[in-house]
C-alpha cells in the first residue's frame, strides 16, 4: 500500500521517462517536506525519482545581468555563496534564515519552490525579484508559476531545472517566523529592479506569495522605510490561524516592510 | 570529603547517555517480539457501532486484531484515578468508566478503540489503519467554561452535567468578611493554560508473557514501577502482584507524564497472554502530542482584599478545572490538595476560601504536569499581587514584604503549616542580583532604543516532599507517599543502594551516592544506586512531586543510621573499644583520638566472615528503613524577569532573570541549578510559547512542534541563580526540593514584567507576540478612549 520505488537517474530525460511512465510518481529533491508527508501516510507516490544525481541541475553561475540557481542547490550553498552575497545579498541572507541547518544543507531552491508552501522563504525572493522558472519544458516568469497555496504551474512530468534571478539594484528581505516551525508567518522581500520597485509578501496570504501594489507604489515614490510604514495594509484576503489573525500579519507586513527596505541600506 | 553533600560531583549516569549508550525500553528487544499499533478514533466524541477487523486479520504478518469487548471480556478492569476528592455536599466525585480499548463510546480524538499485533512496527501501523470502525458522531464539547452550561452535552452518564466534584476548602464567609472589610480589593480572571509535556523520550511499553511460569515482564517508561505494578496488578487484573515484573530502565523524562499507566501498557500485557508473544508497543511523537496526559488548564477568577496598609484581608478563589475526557491517575488531587493549599502564598492571609469545580470535556485527560498545582496557585497569587501593587501605586516588591510571614511554623487557612523560610532574605538576595534599583535606568536607555522594557516578580512558595501517609490518607489517597531504600554494604566494602525513587533525569545516580559516599567515609565509585526494577528493589513509591530528595534519600538516611549502628557495634568488639567512642572517617571506622581503626572494608568482610562479630549479632551488612515524611517541605523564592518588547510585533525578549531559591540543604549545585534551569526553561515555555490548542470539532491544533511551540535554546536568557538557605526541620538532610521550583516561579514573573512593559494587566498566556500585541493594541485603544 505505501510501497515506493526508488530511482536515482543520472540524466534530465531518465528523470522524465520515469515520472512519465507512472501517473504517481514523484521527483525527491532534499525529501526535507516529501519524506515526512510520506511518513505521515500523506503522500504515497509509486515512484520517487531522485534528481539530485543530475550534474546539471546543481550549482550556481552568473549569467549576463542574472544569477542562475540550480533547481538542487541546497539553501546552505545559496547562503554560502560568493556570488549570490556580492550579486544580491538578499537572497543569501533568506536561504541563511530556512530552517535550521541540517534543513539548510538537504532542502534545495527547486524543491522549495515546486512545493510552494505558503510560508515558504524562496517564493518570496522569486516574485520580488521577478525571477525566471526555468523547467525541463519552459521558461515561466515567477508570476505565472505561482497558483495557490502548494500548487504550481507545474505539469506532473515537468521538473525545475534552474531558477534565474535578474540582479537588481538593490533589495532586502525581512522575515517574522513563526514562533513554533520559525517558517515564515510574514516574510517581505523588495527589490529595486529595471522595471520598477517590487515588493513580494509570502506566509500571510490566503492564496500563498503575492505582490503588494500599495507598497510597491509608496516605495516607487520615495524607498524609504517611512515610505514602506506609511502603507495601510488591509487584513482582507490574509491567513488567521492561531499564530495570528489577519489584523497582526497585516501589520507585520508593514513593519517588515520597513526591515526589509532598512536592510537594503 | 570531596564527593559528599555540596560538592558538584559530575554526573556518574552521563557517560552512558552522552556516548548514547543508555538503555530505554525501546532498545530492549526480546526474542518472539511482535509490535502494537492502536486504532484510534478520528472523532472526539462518537459511539462505536462496528469494528470490522477482517481486512486487517486477512493481512499478511497480523497476528491478532483486539479489542475492548474482548479485554473487558478477559476481566480487565477500567481504569482508576488514585485519589478520592468528596464534593462539598458530601457526595463522591462522579467518575466515569474507562476502558483501556473503548467499546461502545469514545470521548476524545485518539481514544483507542482496538489494537492491532503484527510482526512489525509498520505493518501493525498499516493494518491498524485496514480497520475498519463506523462512528455514529456526537455532538463535541471541548470548552472548559461550555462543560457547565445548561443543555450541554453529557460526556459521561454518571456526571450530570459533565461535573466531577464541587470541592471547598477554608472559610467562604470569614473571606467574605475579609474582603468586605477591604479598603481596596482586587479582582481578576485567570486563566491556567493547556500543556502538553513533551519529554524527550516518548512513551513505550515491552510486554513478555512467560506461559510455563504464567509470568509477566514489563519494561516500560515510568516514574514509578512499583505503583504500575500494583495498579495492574490490583485493579487491572492483568496479573498478580508476584507473577509481574515491572522494570523501568533509563527513562528519557517524565514531568508527570509518566506516572500514569496508560491504556497502551495495560493492552500491551494482555496482548501478550492472548497472542503469546510479546509485544512491543512505541509512541511516536504525533501519538504522544494525541494520548499523553496533559497538563494543567484552569479557569479562575479571584479577589483578593487589602486593608489601608496593604495588608491582605481576604482571598476568595473560585476555580473551574479540566480534567479532558477520563479521570487520570492523580487529576483529582491536582486542582485541589496540590492547588488550592498553597493559594496562601508566602502571605500571612487570615482568610482565604476556593472552590473548584472539576469538569469533563472532548479532550485528551490532564493531570499532573512538572509542579501540579502548585504552578497555577504561585501564578494566580502573584499575578493578583502584581496587580495590586500596581492597583494600590505601591511597589509590588514592598507589597509582597508587608505581607511575607515571618515566623514559623506557620500554619495557613487552607490546610498547610509551613515549617521553615525567609521570605524577605530571598527577596532580598534577589533584589541585589537582579539590581532592582538601576532598573529605572534601565528602562529608560531601553525607551531610547524603542523598546518596552518591563519588571516582573515572583514570590512562590510549593509544598513538595510528597507526602506524610497519613496526611494524604485521611484527604482521599489511594495510596501512602512514604519511601523505601535498602543499604547493601558489599563484603569489600562497596555499597549497593536500592531505592523505591526513580530516576528519569534527576541524577539519583549521583546525588545519592554522594550522600553515602560522605556518610562512610568511601569514594564515590565504590557506589552504586539500583532503581526502576522490581524485582531488584523493594516496594518504592516512584519520582514526582520533588520527592526524591527530601523523602527518597531521607529512607537512605534511615537505612544509613542502621549500618552506621552495626559497623560501630563490629568495630568497638573488634577494636576493644567502646561503641561509643568509634567514629567513621577518613576511610577508616576508628577509635576517636586514637590510632586504633579497622579498614572501612576490614569491618564489611568482618560482617560476612561472621568469625568474630558480638555475641548474638547476624552476619551480613545490609539494612532497610521505609522513611514516612512528617510534613511536606516548603521550597520557596524570589525570581524576578525583566522583558523587553518590540512595540510594533509583540515579540519579547526576556533580557534579565534571577532566580533565588531556598531549597533547604543542597547535595549537588550542579545538578540542582540544571533543575532550576529545566523548570524555568519550562516556564517559560508556559509562560510564553507553548499552548495545546483543540478546534470545536475537538480536532487537536497542535498536534506537531510546526504548532505546539516547545522552548528552544534561543527563546531563553542566561539566568542568574542565587541560593538563601533555610533548613527543613523535617527530614534528616534538612532538604526540600528543587525539581519543579523553575516551573512554578517563572510564569507569573514573566507575565508580570511583560504587563508592567505594555501598560496593561489583561495578558494570557502564553504571551506570543500575537498575544502582546493585541494587549498593546487593546491597551492604546482603551487609553485613546480616556
Ligand atoms: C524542520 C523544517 C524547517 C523548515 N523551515 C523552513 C523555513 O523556515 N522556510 C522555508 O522556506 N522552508 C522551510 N522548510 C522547508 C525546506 O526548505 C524544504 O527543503 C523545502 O520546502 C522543500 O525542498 P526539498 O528539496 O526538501 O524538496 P522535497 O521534499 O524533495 O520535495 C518537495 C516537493 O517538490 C517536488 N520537487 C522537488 N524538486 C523539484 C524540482 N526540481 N522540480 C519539480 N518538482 C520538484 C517534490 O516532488 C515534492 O512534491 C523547512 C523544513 C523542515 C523539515
Amino acid at each position: 500500500m505505501y510501497q515506493t520505488k526508488y530511482h536515482k537517474p543520472d540524466s534530465l530525460e531518465a528523470a522524465i521517462a520515469l515520472l512519465s511512465s507512472s501517473d504517481e510518481a514523484k521527483v525527491l529533491a532534499g525529501g526535507h517536506t516529501l519524506l515526512p508527508t510520506m511518513k505521515n501516510h500523506l503522500a504515497a507516490p509509486s515512484d520517487v525519482v531522485d534528481i539530485r544525481g543530475i550534474a546539471n541541475l546543481h550549482g550556481i553561475c552568473e549569467d549576463g545581468g542574472s544569477i542562475v540557481i540550480g533547481a538542487t542547490t541546497t539553501h546552505a550553498e545559496v547562503a554560502d555563496s560568493a556570488l549570490v552575497l556580492s550579486a544580491c545579498p538578499a537572497l543569501a541572507c533568506l536561504a541563511a534564515g530556512i530552517g535550521d541547518p541540517a534543513v539548510r544543507h538537504a532542502g534545495t531552491i527547486g524543491g522549495s519552490l515546486a512545493n510552494n508552501d505558503p510560508a515558504a522563504d524562496y517564493p518570496a525572493a522569486a516574485l520580488g525579484l521577478g525571477a525566471t522558472i526555468v523547467t525541463s519544458q519552459r521558461e515561466l516568469p515567477a508570476e505565472d508559476f505561482f497558483d495557490g497555496m502548494f500548487t504550481t504551474a507545474l505539469e506532473d512530468d515537468e521538473i525545475i531545472t534552474a531558477i534565474r534571478f535578474p540582479k537588481a539594484e538593490a533589495a532586502g528581505y525581512a522575515k517574522f517566523p513563526n514562533p513554533a516551525s520559525r517558517y515564515a508567518m510574514v516574510g517581505v522581500f523588495v527589490a529595486k529592479t529595471s522595471g520598477g520597485v517590487r515588493v513580494a509578501v509570502t506566509g500571510a496570504g490566503e492564496d500563498g506569495v503575492f505582490r503588494h501594489d500599495g507598497l510597491e507604489a509608496a516605495l516607487a515614490g520615495e524607498f524609504s522605510p517611512e515610505a514602506a510604514g506609511s502603507v495601510g495594509i488591509s487584513p482582507d484576503g490574509l491567513l488567521s490561524d492561531l499564530h495570528g489573525d489577519a489584523e497582526y500579519r497585516a501589520n507585520l507586513i508593514s513593519v517588515m516592510a520597513k526591515r526589509a527596505v532598512k536592510a537594503v541600506a | 570529603m570531596s564527593d559528599g553533600i555540596g560538592a558538584r560531583v559530575k554526573r556518574k549516569e552521563d557517560k552512558r547517555f552522552i556516548t548514547g549508550k543508555g538503555k530505554y525500553t525501546d532498545d530492549i528487544r526480546v526474542d518472539n517480539q511482535a509490535y502494537a499499533a492502536f486504532v484510534r478514533s478520528p472523532h472526539a466524541h462518537a459511539k462505536v457501532v462496528s469494528i470490522d477487523a477482517s481486512g486487517a486479520e486477512a493481512m499478511e504478518g497480523v497476528l491478532a486484531v483486539l479489542n475492548g469487548a474482548q479485554l473487558t471480556g478477559d476481566g480487565i478492569g477500567n481504569i482508576i484515578c488514585g485519589w478520592a476528592v468528596t464534593s462539598k455536599d458530601g457526595s463522591p466525585m462522579n467518575m466515569g468508566a474507562w476502558s483501556a480499548l473503548a467499546t461502545e463510546h469514545v470521548r476524545y480524538a485518539g481514544d483507542a478503540v482496538a489494537v492491532v499485533i503484527a510482526e512489525s512496527q509498520s505493518l501493525a501501523r498499516l493494518a491498524a489503519e485496514a480497520v475498519e470502525v463506523e462512528y455514529e458522531e456526537l455532538p463535541v464539547l471541548v470548552s472548559t467554561l461550555d462543560a457547565l452550561a445548561d443543555g450541554a452535552v453529557q460526556i459521561h452518564e454518571n456526571a450530570p452535567g459533565n461535573l466531577i466534584y464541587d470541592w471547598e476548602i477554608g472559610d467562604a464567609a470569614a473571606a467574605d468578611a475579609g474582603l468586605a472589610a477591604a479598603a481596596h480589593v482586587t479582582e481578576m480572571e485567570i486563566t491556567n493554560n493547556r500543556l502538553s509535556p513533551n519529554p524527550m523520550e516518548p512513551r513505550s511499553a515491552l510486554a513478555i508473557h512467560d506461559e510455563a511460569e504464567d509470568h509477566y515482564t514489563l519494561y516500560t517508561t515510568s516514574q514509578n514501577p512499583h505503583v504500575a505494578r500494583l495498579v495492574l496488578s490490583a485493579f487491572y487484573n492483568v496479573a498478580p502482584e508476584h507473577k509481574l515484573r515491572v522494570i523501568a530502565p533509563d527513562v528519557g523524562g517524565g514531568f508527570g507524564s509518566k506516572i500514569y499507566i496508560y491504556p497502551e501498557e495495560i493492552t500491551c500485557l494482555w496482548a501478550s497472554m492472548k497472542t503469546g508473544r510479546s509485544v512491543k508497543w512505541t509512541s511516536d511523537r504525533s501519538e504522544a502530542f494525541l494520548t499523553d496526559a496533559h497538563g494543567r488548564d484552569h479557569i479562575s477568577t479571584a479577589k483578593m482584599g487589602f486593608d489601608a496598609e496593604g495588608r491582605i484581608t481576604g482571598l476568595k478563589v473560585d476555580t473551574i478545572a479540566n480534567f479532558g475526557a477520563y479521570m487520570s491517575l492523580f487529576s483529582s488531587a491536582v486542582p485541589t490538595y496540590l492547588y488550592a493549599t498553597l493559594l496562601s502564598g508566602q502571605y500571612n492571609i487570615a482568610n482565604i476560601h476556593a472552590n473548584v469545580r472539576a469538569v469533563y470535556t472532548n479532550t485528551v485527560p490532564v493531570d499532573a504536569y512538572r509542579g501540579a498545582g502548585r504552578p497555577e496557585a504561585c501564578y494566580l497569587v502573584e499575578r493578583m499581587m502584581e496587580t495590586a501593587a500596581r492597583e494600590l501605586g505601591k511597589d509590588p516588591a514592598e507589597l509582597r514584604r508587608i505581607n511575607f510571614i515571618q515566623e514559623f511554623p506557620h500554619e495557613t487557612p487552607v490546610i498547610m503549616t509551613y515549617d521553615a523560610g525567609d521570605f524577605d532574605g530571598n527577596m532580598d538576595k534577589a533584589q541585589a542580583a537582579a539590581d532592582t534599583a538601576g532598573f529605572p535606568a534601565r528602562k529608560a536607555e531601553a525607551a531610547a532604543r524603542g523598546k518596552l522594557r518591563g519588571i516582573g516578580y515572583s514570590a512562590y512558595i510549593e509544598a513538595c516532599g510528597i507526602a506524610p501517609s497519613a496526611a494524604v490518607g485521611s484527604l482521599g489517597a489511594g495510596v501512602g507517599l512514604w519511601e523505601s531504600a535498602e543499604v547493601r554494604v558489599n563484603p569489600v566494602g562497596t555499597v549497593e543502594i536500592l531505592t523505591g525513587s526513580h530516576s528519569h533525569g534527576q541524577g539519583h545516580e549521583t546525588t545519592f551516592a554522594q550522600i553515602v559516599a560522605e556518610r562512610f567515609s568511601i569514594p564515590i565509585e565504590n557506589v552504586q544506586v539500583v532503581h526502576g526494577d522490581t524485582d531488584k528493589v523493594q516496594f518504592g513509591m516512584g519520582t514526582y512531586g520533588s520527592r526524591s530528595g527530601a523523602v527518597g534519600m531521607s529512607a537512605i538516611v534511615k537505612a544509613m543510621d542502621k549500618v552506621e549502628a552495626k559497623v560501630k557495634k563490629i568495630a568497638a568488639h573488634t577494636l576493644e573499644a567502646s561503641e561509643e567512642d568509634i567514629v567513621i572517617e577518613g576511610g577508616e571506622v576508628k577509635v576517636a583520638g586514637t590510632d586504633k581503626a579497622m579498614a572501612w572494608h576490614e569491618v564489611g568482610l568482618a560482617a560476612y566472615l561472621a568469625h568474630n562479630l558480638p555475641e548474638g549479632m547476624e552476619p551480613g551488612l545490609k539494612e532497610g528503613a521505609f522513611y514516612d515524611p512528617v510534613n511536606f517541605t516548603f521550597p520557596a523564592g524570589v525570581y524576578i524577569a525583566e522583558v523587553e518588547v518590540d512595540p510594533e510585533t509583540g515579540v519579547t525578549e526576556i533580557v534579565q532573570f534571577t532566580a533565588a531559591d531556598d531549597f533547604g540543604t543542597i547535595i549537588n549545585p550542579m545538578i540542582v541549578e540544571g533543575q532550576v534551569h529545566g523548570g524555568i526553561a519550562q516556564g517559560v515555555g508556559q509562560a510564553m510559547l507553548e499552548g495545546v490548542h483543540y478546534d470545536q470539532d475537538g480536532q487537536l491544533l497542535t498536534g506537531s512542534y510546526m504548532d505546539y511551540t516547545m522552548p528552544r535554546a534561543d527563546d531563553l536568557p542566561s539566568y542568574t541563580l542565587e541560593h538563601n538557605t533555610t533548613v527543613c526541620p523535617n527530614n534528616p538532610l534538612g532538604m526540600k526540593g528543587c525539581g519543579e521550583a523553575g516551573a512554578i516561579g517563572t510564569p507569573p514573573a514573566i507575565i508580570n514584567a511583560i504587563t508592567d512593559a505594555i501598560g496593561t494587566n489583561d495578558l494570557a498566556m502564553p504571551a506570543t507576540p500575537h498575544a502582546v500585541w493585541r494587549a498593546l493594541q487593546a491597551a492604546s485603544v482603551a487609553t485613546a478612549a480616556e
